[in-house]
Parts: C-alpha cells; sequence; structure tokens
C-alpha cells in the first residue's frame, strides 16, 4: 500500500512539474513581453451623428453597493436620453476576478459600450481587449482599468484634488494638530490607494506639520469590518483626533460607531460619503463635514462618452471634444481621461439640498 | 447500508444525466451559449474549481476535508509574484509554486496525520493562516507584468479553435485521477479507509500516509491553480480565489460525494463542477443577476442531497414495504 501511494505521488508529482517546464529558454522581469493592445486607428468625425439604440452597459465593482446604484442611475438617465439600451450587471463581491465573467457574457450579448469601475486594472485587462477587438467600446469610471485596455476614464476628479481636500478637512477638523488615521476599502483599490498618497504627500507641507497620520486600517468596503476596523483604532490610538475614511461604507459605519460611543464630539469623522447616509450623522453632530462629486453625473457623462465614441464622434485621443447632455462640453485630456470637476463639501447648512 | 450504496449510486448517475440536459437546454435555449468563445470562457471559469475539486473528492471520500485550499491558491499566487519582481524566470517560477503548494499541503496532512487533529479544525486553521502569509508576502500590490507568452496561452485556445490549451491540464490530470481512484488498489483504499478506518487499517493500509500524501497533492494542485490562475488574470494578488474553497466543496457534494466518506466518483464531482458552471454561464447570459444564481446553487445542493432520500421514500411505499432508515454515523 506504502508503495503504491508513494509511487503514485511520485508520478503525480513529476507530472505537475513538467507542466511547468517550458519549451526552452527562461523569460524573466524586464524581458520585452510585447503585450501591447491594439493601437486605436479611427479617426474621429466631430459631425457625426450620435446613433439611437446602442446597447450600453454598466459593470460597478460590485452590485447593490448604494454607492455603484446611484452611479449606474445616472447612466440610466443618460441612455434614456440617447434612446439607448441600458443594462446593469455586475458580481455580489468586489474580488479582482469577479468581473472577469460579466464582460465575456457581454461580449457574447454584443454590446455597444461597457462601462466599467475596475475591481482591478490589470485582470479585467485581457477580457477588455478581447470586447474591444470585438468592436465594443469600452469607458472606465471612478475607478480606471489599465489605459490600453479601455479607451477613456470618466475621472470624478483628479486624484490631487480629491486628496487635498481630504487632506484640508482633516486639519480644519483636527483644529490643525494631533492624530488622524485612514479607514480605506480594500488594501489594492485603485482610486483609494492613490488618494491616500496624495493626503501623505500633503502632510509633508509645512501648514500640515502639526498632523500625524498614525495608520491606514482597511474595512474591504464591508460594514461590519469597517465598523470594526473604526473600533480598533479609536482602541489602539486614544489620542485620535480624524478618522478620514474615502469611502462611502467606511465614513458612514465609522459615523455609526462613534455616534453610538462616548467617542462621540471627542473624535471627527470625515472623508467621502454619500449624503443620504450621513444624514443622521450630520444632524446628531457626529460630522461636521464630509465631501462627494455628485455620484449620479458619473454614470451619466460615462454614457455620453460612451455614445460619443460608439457613434465615432470621439476616439479617445487628447483633445478631442464632446458634449454630455445637462453637463455640457467636455474635453478630452491626456491619456483618454474626462474629468468631471471639483468635488462638493456637504455640511448640515446645505446637506438636504442633495438626494443620492 | 446497501440500500443506500443504490441511492448514491442512483445519484452520480442522475447527476451526470441533469447536466447533460442543462447543457443541451442551455445551447438550445440561451443565446450565444452555445459558440465556440463562449465554451472558452466556461471552461477558463471552471478550471480552477474542476482542477482543485480532484484531490478534494479523493480526501472527502476519505471522510476528511480540505478547506484551506483557496487560500493556499492565493499565498502561490503571491509567492509567484513576488519571485516575478525578484527576477527569477517564470520557468522556475511555476515548478517553484507548485512544490510550494505541495509543501503547504504537508503541513496539513503532518497536522492532521501525525498529531490526529481533525481535518475540518485544521484546514480552517490553515485557510486563515495562508490568507494571512499571502497579504504578508505581497500586501496590497498586484504583480501584472508576466509574459505575454504565458498568460496568451493560459486564455488562449487550440490553434485559435474552440478548445481552450488549459483544457488539455484538466483533461490529463482528470483521467490520471480517475484512474488512481476507479481503477486501482490506491483508489481502493481511499474508499476502504472512507467507509470504515478502522477496518482498513486491520487490512494492512497505512491510513495516516495515504491520508498525509493526499493532503500533499491536494496542497500541488491548489498550487497549480494559483499559477493557472494568476496567469489567466494576469495579476498576481493575495486575495485570489477568495472563497473558491466552498465553491469546490459545493461541486463535490453536488457531484454525488458523501460527506461522510466511502462514497462518490470522480465522473460524478466533475459533472457537478459542469453542472454549475453551465447554470453560472447561461443564466449570466440571460442577465439573471448574481443573487439569484447563488439561491440557484444553494437549491441545488438541498435538491442533492433530498432528491435521493425522496426518491427511495416514493420507491418504498410502491414496494408497500416499511424500512427503517440507516442512522448515519459520522466517522
Amino acid at each position: 500500500m506504502r508503495i503504491h501511494t508513494t509511487r503514485a505521488l511520485a508520478v503525480a508529482t513529476a507530472s505537475l512539474l513538467t507542466l511547468g517546464i517550458a519549451a526552452c529558454g527562461g523569460t524573466s522581469k524586464g524581458d520585452d513581453n510585447g503585450a501591447a493592445g491594439p493601437a486605436s486607428t479611427a479617426t474621429a468625425d466631430p459631425n457625426a451623428a450620435i446613433k439611437e439604440g446602442l446597447k450600453i452597459a454598466f459593470l460597478p465593482k460590485q452590485l447593490n453597493n448604494p454607492y455603484s446604484d446611484v452611479l449606474a442611475g445616472g447612466g440610466e438617465v443618460a441612455v434614456g436620453e440617447l434612446k439607448g439600451e441600458y443594462k446593469l450587471v455586475g458580481p455580489n463581491d468586489a474580488a479582482a476576478s469577479s468581473q472577469v465573467s460579466y464582460i465575456n457574457t457581454l461580449i457574447q450579448q454584443q454590446q455597444d459600450v461597457i462601462g466599467i469601475a475596475a475591481n482591478d486594472p490589470n485582470a479585467v485587462c485581457p477580457s477588455l481587449q478581447q470586447a474591444r477587438q470585438a468592436g465594443i467600446k469600452i469607458v472606465s469610471f471612478d475607478s480606471d482599468a489599465s489605459k490600453d485596455c479601455r479607451d477613456v476614464f470618466i475621472n470624478q476628479a483628479t486624484t490631487q484634488g480629491i486628496g487635498e481636500s481630504l487632506a484640508k478637512m482633516a486639519n480644519e477638523l483636527a483644529g490643525g494638530e494631533g492624530e488622524i488615521a485612514i479607514l480605506s476599502a480594500t488594501p489594492n483599490a485603485t482610486n483609494q490607494n492613490a488618494w491616500i498618497k496624495v493626503v501623505e504627500e500633503e502632510l509633508k507641507k509645512p501648514e500640515y506639520s502639526k498632523l500625524k497620520l498614525v495608520k491606514t486600517v482597511y474595512g474591504n468596503d464591508e460594514d461590519q469590518k469597517s465598523f470594526q476596523e473604526a473600533q480598533g483604532l479609536l482602541q489602539s490610538y486614544p489620542n485620535l483626533k480624524v478618522i478620514v475614511s474615502p469611502t462611502t461604507v467606511g465614513i458612514a459605519a465609522a459615523a455609526r460607531y462613534v455616534s453610538s460611543s462616548n467617542y462621540k464630539g471627542k473624535v471627527a469623522i470625515t472623508g467621502l460619503g454619500l449624503p443620504n447616509q450621513m444624514r443622521e450623522y450630520v444632524k446628531d453632530g457626529t460630522v461636521a463635514k464630509f465631501a462627494l462629486w455628485v455620484p449620479s453625473d458619473i454614470g451619466y457623462l460615462a454614457a455620453y462618452a460612451g455614445a460619443a465614441l460608439a457613434s465615432g464622434r470621439i476616439t479617445g485621443a487628447e483633445g478631442e471634444k464632446f458634449t454630455a447632455g445637462k453637463l455640457g462640453e467636455y474635453t478630452i485630456a491626456k491619456d483618454g481621461e474626462i474629468v468631471l470637476g471639483p468635488p462638493t463639501e456637504f455640511t448640515a447648512q446645505n446637506i438636504d439640498q442633495f438626494d443620492f | 447500508m446497501s440500500e443506500l450504496r443504490g441511492r448514491l449510486a442512483s445519484w452520480d448517475s442522475m447527476i451526470i444525466v441533469v447536466t447533460a440536459v442543462v447543457v443541451v437546454a442551455a445551447s438550445i435555449g440561451v443565446e450565444n451559449f452555445g459558440t465556440s468563445t463562449n465554451f472558452t470562457f466556461l471552461v477558463l471559469d471552471l478550471l480552477p474549481i474542476a482542477l482543485i475539486a480532484l484531490p478534494m473528492t479523493m480526501i472527502v471520500i476519505t471522510g476528511e476535508i480540505d478547506l484551506s485550499v483557496a487560500s493556499t491558491l492565493g499565498l502561490t499566487s503571491a509567492i509567484m509574484g513576488d519571485l516575478w519582481n525578484r527576477g527569477l524566470t517564470i520557468e522556475t517560477i511555476i515548478p517553484l509554486c507548485v512544490l510550494v503548494g505541495a509543501l503547504l499541503g504537508a503541513v496539513n496532512g503532518v497536522l492532521i496525520n501525525r498529531l490526529g487533529l481533525p481535518s475540518l479544525a485544521v484546514t480552517i486553521g490553515t485557510l486563515a493562516l495562508y490568507r494571512g502569509l499571502a497579504l504578508v508576502v505581497l500586501g496590497d500590490a498586484a504583480v501584472a507584468d508576466f509574459p505575454w507568452a504565458f498568460t496568451g496561452w493560459v486564455t488562449g485556445t487550440i490553434g485559435g479553435g474552440p478548445v481552450p490549451n488549459v483544457l488539455l491540464v484538466l483533461v490529463v490530470l482528470a483521467v490520471a485521477f480517475g484512474v488512481v481512484l476507479h481503477a486501482t488498489p490506491v483508489g481502493r483504499a481511499l474508499f476502504a479507509i472512507g467507509a470504515n478506518d478502522q477496518a482498513a487499517r486491520f487490512s494492512g493500509i497505512d491510513v495516516a500516509r495515504t491520508k498525509f500524501w493526499l493532503y500533499v497533492v491536494s496542497g500541488a494542485i491548489a498550487g497549480l491553480a494559483g499559477v493557472l490562475w494568476t496567469l489567466r488574470y494576469s495579476s498576481a494578488r493575495a486575495d485570489n480565489g477568495a472563497g473558491l474553497e466552498l465553491a469546490v466543496v459545493a461541486a463535490v457534494l453536488l457531484g454525488g460525494v458523501s460527506i461522510f466518506g466511502g462514497r462518490g466518483s470522480l465522473w460524478g464531482v466533475l459533472s457537478g463542477v459542469l453542472l454549475l458552471a453551465v447554470l453560472q454561464n447561461a443564466l449570466r447570459l440571460q442577465d439573471v443577476s448574481g443573487q439569484a444564481l447563488n439561491i440557484v446553487t444553494g437549491v441545488l445542493l438541498i435538491a442533492s442531497v433530498l432528491l435521493p432520500n425522496i426518491i427511495t421514500g416514493v420507491r418504498d411505499s410502491v414496494h408497500r414495504r416499511r424500512r427503517r432508515t440507516v442512522p448515519l454515523k459520522s466517522s
């Protein structure tokens, strides 16, 4: 019996290892792997008519996330104005690979435009390339895919602008000095990490010299984990003055925890949040100020950009212009980026003017 | 016991029939399901689950379980990214990663079979431990610049046709595992252990050693799945494959393997994997939401446990025989 098992294992291991042995030579990091995407050779026709009946699909990071829902809602409105066919699909979890099967499905369904908020800029790349080869236009929004794999990226605000706004609010709420901490989403969320980097850069400036970023924790955009991480922060850093959470799930969970604990009034919560989720915490004094762009406008702009691409009015090259319904005219910046505009700050004074 | 055997055997063949029916129905009724591109996507989607299900079938047949497989996949992926960043060649990294997987499996094997700890507890422990180590190795980084020759091979098809390259890997391994499980003394020993490990021990089978090697193979396959996963998504990440262990266990149980050990077939399990993948794929093409997919999977699993009992019940009442059901004892 022993002999049999060991022999079977030896055979199994050997065959597994042979799978790993390639034909010849070695390939290591830095070798030219020549995996460039197809270059866009199309030319834009600024006078092209916007086609009707375009199939425009939205693929957020995950479904049933209030933020994604509002965002896609804006897309739905725009697709309605464009007389196209709107579709919303997406995974239940925000794992890197979850979106790939959905992209593949959309390719099979021969959509005209896919609007995607990428969970991982690279994991979705091969499928997006396949989609583009099939003639589908790719508009990334909220969280970019690698720039070789999409036509344009709708940036809700410049990374720099968001980071500066977060640092400024944290400084105001801390009264110019003390410990602050960051509660982020997943450790590899493209947008979160870019903003956090800017905040770290900002804190090096002389006007923020008395502010100390003690820790960045990750709540994975899950309510329970974010709540626990906020709790953990306050236990580990009793002198903490501000928790900055650049994610709607995190800021709501942190505010809920602080509003129901004896830290209320001692620790400020700020970051990026949804007015509807944060309203009660603004009214009860837990949260003085937070910011966000108007998310429905991102989806709205993404749909218009997609329609302009699919109609041949733009190709994604720098300097091209198109009109996005009620939002007016936009110009494509470097690397196919389209910036929505500056974020809005919400306080007790203005929060009731917003419903999202 | 014979009644139970009949029940499960019939479930094995039934799941194969059900799967065939679903595949045919989807090909006819679902637009774009029967295309060659879709076949490629389908195979790529089910590949990691199918691979890991091969050794999992054997482990569950012996009455044990390995819940650390998805974390092994993730840790292997993280190590793969780290080694690539350090400048090793991909040809060196791939076999190393399979070895790492085998080592991680060996850790499970030692804890379960040398120290005699329950496999459920041990592998839940290593599920957390290996995922934690993956985060230590790669942190929040993602490594993506793997050579096109390899990533392209994994997502590519044989001669540009409908058959994905990775299907070769799966077929070779599935045949190997199928032969070992169903046509060799090793396979018979596994069933014997699952049916009654005391009896197996008395008949001269080295139970601990056999189980130890099962975990090593399970780890190695999870390592290989980690390599293929990383290349397919061109993304080495610490959180790759999170939650996959439950998809594997679901497919194994749906495929008619008894969670108590001693019963099951690899072909039933592969049908289970295919059935779940086809349902997911077809429902997605029909724009059915992810939640509904979960509900379908759940209902199927419960049905796979209930149906054999109901069938037996109906058969018994037809024969007007009253039997007392045999209570199942877990090993």
